[in-house]
């Protein structure tokens, strides 16, 4: 990098409303030739924001953006994609359909008279991959036949035949395992060596020391701080990105644990890799840490039936619950929520009392018949409860936002009475405060003599609140320690290499 | 882990492409050994006739093909070849020259068509409300022009497009067969080898990724709609060349055929998926089994609970394979 080079890219000033919410507060940002920057922040602090409006998704309501000394208004996302501006998004964009050559080429296909030259574009292709340094992807396969990380290549691929200028990489190692990211890693210096600018967002700070020359982070719409990455500890990285709000974070509740309350004996399931012994206590919040693809979410749906159980046994109380399904487990006492809140946890359409009472209509049942008046007015109650921002029990959960539908999910499993909380990324995507509520609601059920096994991805909320974690590694539960002998250090190494650091 | 079965690959995409071409060839081999038919079914004159019965189904599947592989549907089809025969009925009825009524009929087809694709993209609405819709209104229309009975025509030489003993007799078959032939081949070229149809496959894969990537998506969908119009309205001429009138009844129900047909050569009614041969198999499978069952002097109950159990077993089999590729 050339800190003497003109940028390639400056945001000055960026402001964006949503309605009343302020997205972005007169933001900067710049970005030169052969450069990885990285991009920081809570969710909701604005990154997506910033990204959307480089790429043409979304037009500023303020600011100018230059790019190479040039002013860049883009009309739309295409204009953006011309411009050498290319985003990786987390949810891969790509036909699954087509095969590697053919996703690549999308939309830009060489032809005469309309007929594909395949020879050429397939040299274009080899091109492309060998730049890369990923020769070894063959061009015809189908894409859906490739791995999540092959996958990644083929989109860095594509926009390297865009001749893209700037890259945007949006959380691009959250679902590859160690090795692969580090294969990632090598590949954004090779491009960083060849003019390329990036940028970087990623919740994981390690590797944004690891990667980044530069660091911009922003916190409720603002530019909170930046500088560059070796002048910065990840200290004063963390205090930029939560502001004062760090204390509150982890509401601590007293709470104490008693007996064995759910048993999984050698228990795998159709998806598991392997076979799983863990026993959570009564009064406990019991952490489950690993990556994404750690086989921590096959072991939450095996224990509640979802995924079929092909070995081991359950054990809740005194009784065995291997056979049945969810239904079964529910009336056991057990509630999952689900980490695909939108996917799978909600019916979104439907209202918060429906959503609430899904699980557990007993109590607003007559003959068959609903009663809406008792089901509104536990909707009421829950809302109060659980201070969701609503209008009312009739609002659609598909208008509350993230925060408020978590909220609403494990109230569902309240309303429930269930004893024993599978809680799967509960604090994904949400605002901090809604964070630090949930946090304050799982102490809470502990010390009323609940159990909750806690899955997450980040580290930092399962050291705040948990009695004990245990790190899943290639769906192997590797390691299981009282919270006070982990730290994130230990956790990383456990998570990332299925074995944790000596002490 | 790039490429973990790169060794057995090519025997898998053998195995895919063979695939369709089992069941056909299973169809035939049964009926060929069954004794009380052994001595008819593969004679010539019968591959003939089953050729030249399924061209209406066959023009109207190309189409349907391109429609279903972009993640589409068209129920209007069979509405649609109805509309386009009376419309030839209509005009060679009128003295106009033959050539012209076929013409118009191909016409009318296209244009149904364009009204589905660009309702569909102008509305946004999902394509099987538009062409549900579309289904009663082609149909509506065929009667209404019609005045609701049988529309005469002279016969002319359009009526030879379907003749099972063509003249100049080395044609050998129906001059509408060679004509579903050469169109299947070149709808086969545009799918695999032009920008337009890999655009379809993209479209029918992943139609945000389409969008992203420049493609334009809703032009995209409106050609696949029109295109697929005009094959309805070719298959309306064969319909009428065949009946020798414009009958608006006609082909009520055959919209369900065509996408079985589809379905059946390995189109997935999700998109992304499909092909010109595939579908063309789809065709013949169901041609045969409808020939073979009448030869066997089987009731009718019986062809359509067979062919009802074809399309279950031919989509599990497809999806068994579709799930051990991902």
């Amino acid at each position: 990098m050339d800190e003497s080079q003109p940028p390639l890219l400056r945001m000055e000033r960026i402001s964006k409303n949503f309605g009343a919410t302020r997205a972005l507060d007169e933001v900067d940002f710049d970005l030169r030739p052969g450069e990885a920057h990285a991009l920081l922040g809570e969710n909701g602090a604005g990154k997506s924001t910033l990204i959307k409006i480089l790429s043409g998704a979304v037009k500023p309501d303020g600011g100018t953006i230059w790019l190479e000394g040039r002013r860049f208004a883009p009309a739309g996302p295409l204009e953006s994609r011309l411009a050498g501006i290319s985003v990786i998004y987390q949810e891969l964009n790509l036909a699954p359909h087509l095969t590697v050559e053919e996703n690549i080429m999308l939309g830009r296909e060489w032809h005469g008279f309309g007929f594909l030259r395949r020879r050429r574009m397939r040299e274009k292709v080899r091109e492309a991959l060998g730049l890369v340094h990923h020769a070894e992807i063959p061009p015809d396969i189908p894409v859906r036949q490739l791995s999540v990380a092959a996958r990644q290549v083929v989109e860095i691929a594509r926009a390297l035949v865009e001749r893209a200028r700037i890259l945007v990489m949006d959380e691009p190692t959250s679902s590859l395992t160690g090795e692969d990211s580090q294969r990632l890693f090598g590949i954004i210096c090779r491009l960083k060596s060849q003019g390329v600018g990036i940028i970087y967002i990623s919740h994981f700070l390690e590797e944004v020391q690891q990667v980044a020359d530069r660091t911009t982070v922003l916190r409720d719409g603002r530019k909170a701080g930046s500088g560059r990455m070796e002048e910065v500890t990840l200290e004063h990285i963390i205090k930029m990105m939560v502001g004062g709000e760090v204390k509150e974070l982890f509401p601590q509740v007293v709470h104490q644990a008693g007996e064995d309350i759910i048993e999984s004996g050698e228990l795998k399931g159709k998806r598991m890799a392997a076979a799983v012994t863990l026993a959570l206590r009564r009064g406990e919040i019991l952490g489950i840490a690993g990556l994404v693809g750690s086989g921590r979410t096959e072991f939450l749906r095996t224990l509640f039936g979802l995924d079929t159980v092909e070995s081991g046994r359950v054990r809740v109380g005194r009784d065995e619950v291997l056979g049945g399904g969810p239904r079964q487990r529910i009336r056991k006492g057990i509630g999952l929520l689900s980490e695909d809140r939108q996917g799978e946890g909600l019916a979104l359409s439907r209202s918060i009392a429906d959503n609430l009472t899904l699980s557990f209509f007993a109590p607003y049942v007559r003959a068959g018949f609903l009663r809406n008046k008792q089901q509104r007015k536990a909707g009421w109650e829950w809302i109060a409860k659980m201070k969701i921002k609503a209008t009312g029990p009739g609002q659609p959960v598909s208008s509350l936002s993230g925060g408020n539908q978590q909220k609403v999910a494990l109230a569902r499993l309240l309303h429930q009475n269930a004893t024993v909380f599978l809680l799967d990324e509960p604090t994904r995507g949400i605002d901090i405060v809604s964070k630090s509520q949930i946090y304050e609601a799982m102490g809470d059920l502990a010390s009323r003599g609940k159990s909750i096994l806690f899955v997450s991805s980040y580290f930092p909320e399962l050291l705040g609140v948990c009695d004990r974690i245990a790190v899943f590694y290639r769906g192997r539960l590797v390691e299981l320690r009282p919270t006070a002998e982990w730290d994130e250090e230990a956790l990383l190494a456990a998570a990332t290499m299925g074995k944790p650091a000596a002490r | 882990m790039k490429n973990a079965r790169g060794g057995s690959r090519r025997i898998r995409l053998l195995v895919n492409f063979l695939g369709p071409f089992l069941g056909l060839l299973l169809v035939v081999l049964i009926f060929s050994l069954l004794p009380q038919v052994q001595d008819r079914f593969l004679r010539l004159g019968n591959l003939k006739s089953v050729a030249t019965q399924s061209v209406i189904v066959a023009l109207g599947a190309l189409g349907m093909t391109f429609i279903i592989i972009s993640g589409g549907i068209d129920l209007s089809a069979a509405s649609n070849i109805a509309l386009s025969s009376c419309v030839v009925a209509f005009v060679i009825n009128a003295g106009s020259p033959p050539w012209l009524g076929v013409l118009l009929g191909v016409l009318t087809g296209g244009l149904i068509g364009l009204v589905n694709g660009t309702l569909i993209t102008a509305l946004r609405m999902v394509p099987f409300i538009i062409t549900l819709g579309m289904l009663g209104i082609a149909r509506g229309a065929a009667k209404w022009m019609a005045g609701n009975q049988k529309i005469d025509a002279p016969i002319t030489w359009v009526n030879q497009l379907m003749a099972r003993s063509p003249r100049p007799s080395w044609l050998l078959m129906a001059p509408g067969v060679w004509l579903m032939i050469l169109l299947a081949v070149a709808m086969a070229v545009v799918l695999r080898t032009t920008v337009f149809g890999r655009h379809v496959f993209a479209i029918g894969s992943n139609e945000a990724t389409a969008r992203l990537c420049g493609i334009r998506t809703k032009l995209t969908k409106v050609v696949i709609y029109g295109l697929a119009g005009i094959f309805c309205g070719l298959s309306g001429v064969m319909e009428f060349s065949r009946l020798t009138v414009g009958d608006p009844t006609v082909a009520v129900g055959l919209e369900l055929d065509i996408i079985a047909s589809v379905v059946i050569g390995g189109g997935s009614l999700n998109g992304g998926q499909g092909s010109i041969l595939g579908s063309m198999i789809g065709v013949f499978i169901m041609a045969f089994l409808r020939n073979g069952c009448t030869m066997m002097g089987w009731p009718n109950y019986i062809q359509e609970i067979i062919i009802g159990l074809i399309i279950i077993v031919a989509v599990a089999l497809d999806q068994l394979r579709y799930r051990r590729d991902s």
